[in-house]
């Protein structure tokens, strides 16, 4: 597997670190998972089980728990929708061996934020649960996003960078918005085709490398800082300087 | 077939059959009892009756001539063929005439009627020493008629009267004949029950056992199946009743089962030939990069090759566990209107900087608007694998590469073609082998892909009730969707 501790997170700037409860059968992925956070500079406790994890998750003050499907002694849904009428809004991010549209649609419905299937790339995970981190959503109310001196409207439907006005089609827009969103957080090309386009599946030819590079050529041509940044092995990044 | 008897009762019919007799003989031991105390009350009453004529008759001769008419009467009537009882005794009940010679002890102590019926003896039955009472005449032949039946004497019910002059009257009627005819009608039932059991025992041995014949030809039969003969089938012997009904249904049953199975057997090859191969290229890269002298970015390549490979095999094993879901039947609850003309344009906006890229025109012609029941994830899906087989495949064009999508409805069903004007399938190959699993043509062995996509886009095809069917273009290929048009489904 893929350790996030080496180029690729020393790219990113978190929002600080995470408090994060994996609820997690399989000892050796809950460890690795445990190390692996740890190295990404995250805080991250560890339930064998989902009565443990309700518990441990009911008493402590998490930024956001990643919860396995299928664990003995309770499931890691009725875990959520036992924590969710508890009234706790913890982002959830639910990790399962089921990936078909059904599984996550239920996944989704039981209160879940985000939907993973195993296997899954460490780098990926990590980037759905930075974005996933609740102190860093703040930003959903904002109208207008600024990183650098790239400006977007979210209600004129408008995008300037140093003043000067740039015509996006509607969907270089929604990808620029949701970039912009998570400016300075890792940005997967899967997390892209789902928030974006709104599809679940890998399409056979990396086409989200393609609209990035026509994107990044609307907003970076003409301009000698790069903003759009690749972030080897995982995704792209919004960041200025 | 040679059952002991714990072994037939076992048997649901043998037990049905018990339980039916029970409840049977249940309801026949009722009615039984039922008719013969119901014909016994009217016996009774009938007998009462006609006690109850006799007295009034014997009053109106008591009014007219006092007791010497009364006992001439009494006595003239003793003698009649199938007489009543008679008795007329003193106040002390001495016996003074009447055609009894004794009864009971005291019966004519009460008066009015008797509550029990009570036995008696008339005058000479039974011996026939002509024993003479001091009150009768000896030389009455009424004794003649009355027949010998058994030594105790017979039973009778009587009305006991009080004479004015303290005198005691009796007049009785023999229960013989309602007691005769209550036993004939309690044969008679309990024959026709007899017969009636017997008549059961013999239908259930016939037609129960003819059940359980079937019954055991069919367990007898998946038996055979479930020792491995998934090609076996239950007989059905072509009556149409309802065990070949249910023979005919078992049989739809493991065919279903064997396709599933079939299926799976192709799978599991699948997955053996398809994951093993980048599996063994994924362990030789690890370990030729073990054995050598390498740096650091020597292994930091080689790791992330290794890491590149196993994104691959994720891919091409959720690809297989999606069609084998598909096809197995896989029934998702997300099926919703899905607008095609919406499915088009954004799996061609999604691709549309790829072809671009590759120097292709992509071109849509959308006629009109239509929307199916289905699942627009699964259906973008296997829209994006074609339009992007059909980008591959249209650069080796001869002229300008284009790929072209059509929406349009002929003959009731939805048409979604792509079509590119690339060299197309040569004709020697079985264009239908193209949509196998895994089936990749020689030259495009040099092209990304797992080849899955065109048999995951016919698996979603025949999720949705539709057909992909591969045509010839002129030149290039045209990869059709259709989709079944009617309206509502």
């Amino acid at each position: 597997m893929h350790m996030p501790a080496t180029q690729s997170s020393s790219e990113i700037a978190y929002n600080g670190s995470m408090k994060i409860l994996v609820i997690e059968d399989d000892r050796e992925a809950a460890d690795y998972l445990q190390k692996a956070f740890a190295e990404a500079g995250h805080t991250a406790h560890v339930a064998g089980d989902g009565e443990t994890g309700f518990a441990l998750a009911d008493s402590g003050d998490y930024d956001v728990m990643v919860v396995d499907r299928m664990m003995p002694r309770r499931d890691g849904l009725s875990v959520i929708a036992g924590l969710r009428s508890r009234g706790n809004t913890t982002p959830v991010l639910i990790l399962s061996a089921l990936g078909e549209v059904d599984d996550r649609v239920t996944g989704l419905r039981a209160g879940g934020d985000d939907y993973l299937t195993k296997p899954y790339a460490f780098s990926e995970l990590l980037a759905r649960v930075e974005v996933l981190n609740r102190r860093a959503s703040a930003r959903e109310a904002e109208t207008v996003y600024r990183v650098g001196d790239l400006e977007l409207d979210r209600l004129s439907h408008s995008v300037r960078r140093a003043g000067r006005e740039m015509t996006l089609q509607p969907r270089e827009f929604r990808l620029l918005e949701y970039l912009m969103r998570h400016a300075g957080q890792v940005v997967t090309r899967t997390m892209l085709l789902e928030n974006v386009w709104d599809y679940h599946f890998d399409p056979q030819t990396n086409v989200i490398d393609v609209h990035i590079s026509r994107l990044r050529g609307k907003i970076e041509k003409g301009f000698d800082k790069p903003i759009l940044h690749t972030v080897r092995g995982a995704g792209y990044m919004l960041k200025s300087g | 077939m040679a059952l002991s008897v714990p072994a037939i009762m076992r048997t649901t019919a043998a037990r049905l059959s018990a339980l039916y007799l029970l409840l049977f003989a249940l309801c026949a031991v009722l009615l039984v009892l039922y008719m013969t105390s119901l014909s016994a009350r009217m016996l009774t009453a009938q007998t009462q009756e006609t006690i109850n004529d006799e007295v009034l008759g014997l009053a109106r001769a008591y009014q007219r001539g006092g007791l010497p008419v009364l006992v001439r009467v009494v006595e003239q009537r003793s003698r009649q063929p199938g007489a009543n009882l008679y008795l007329i005794a003193d106040a002390n009940g001495q016996i003074l005439t009447g055609n009894v010679q004794s009864l009971e002890p005291g019966v004519i102590e009460a008066e009015g009627w008797t509550t029990e019926p009570f036995s008696y003896r008339r005058f000479g039955e039974g011996e026939l020493e002509r024993q003479r009472n001091p009150v009768s005449d000896p030389n009455e032949p009424a004794q003649n008629e009355v027949q010998a039946e058994g030594e105790k004497g017979h039973n009778a019910i009587a009305l006991v009267l009080r004479l004015p002059n303290q005198m005691i009257m009796l007049v009785g009627r023999d229960l013989g004949e309602p007691e005769r005819f209550r036993a004939v009608i309690r044969r008679a039932l309990m024959l026709a029950l007899g017969m009636m059991g017997v008549g059961g025992l013999l239908i259930w041995f016939f037609v129960g056992r003819a059940a359980l014949k079937r019954i055991d030809s069919v367990s007898e039969a998946s038996r055979r199946i479930m020792g491995g003969d998934l090609s076996g089938r239950l007989p059905v012997t072509g009556a149409g009743d309802e065990f070949d009904r249910l023979s005919e249904n078992l049989n739809s049953m493991l065919a279903r089962i064997a396709t599933l199975n079939e299926g799976l057997k192709q799978v599991s090859d699948n997955i053996a030939h398809d994951l093993k191969t980048p599996l063994t290229r994924l362990r030789n890269r690890a370990e030729a990069t073990l054995s050598g002298k390498h740096n650091t970015s020597d292994y930091r390549q080689a790791l992330e090759g290794t890491i590149a490979e196993s994104d691959q095999l994720i891919k091409t094993f959720n690809a297989i566990l999606m069609i084998s879901r598909l096809e197995a039947g896989y029934s998702s609850e997300s099926t919703t209107r899905v607008d095609l003309a919406a499915a088009v344009h954004d799996v061609v906006e999604l691709y549309e900087p790829v072809a671009e890229e590759a120097g292709v025109t992509l071109e849509t012609s959308v006629q009109g608007a239509f929307a199916v029941n289905g699942n627009r994830e699964l259906i973008g899906q296997a829209l994006s694998n074609i339009v992007d087989n059909a980008i591959k495949y249209s650069t080796d064009s001869t002229s300008r590469p284009t790929v072209r999508v059509t929406l349009e409805r002929i003959d009731g069903e939805i048409r979604l073609a792509v079509s590119d004007n690339g060299q197309g399938i040569p004709d020697d190959v079985d264009r239908a082998r193209v949509t196998e699993r895994f089936v990749r043509l020689e030259k495009s062995r040099s092209q990304p892909g797992s080849g899955l996509g065109l048999s995951l886009a016919k698996a979603i095809m025949t999720f949705h009730n539709g057909r992909l069917a591969l045509l010839p273009g002129n030149p290039g290929l045209s990869v059709v969707m259709s989709f079944p048009g009617r309206e509502d489904r």
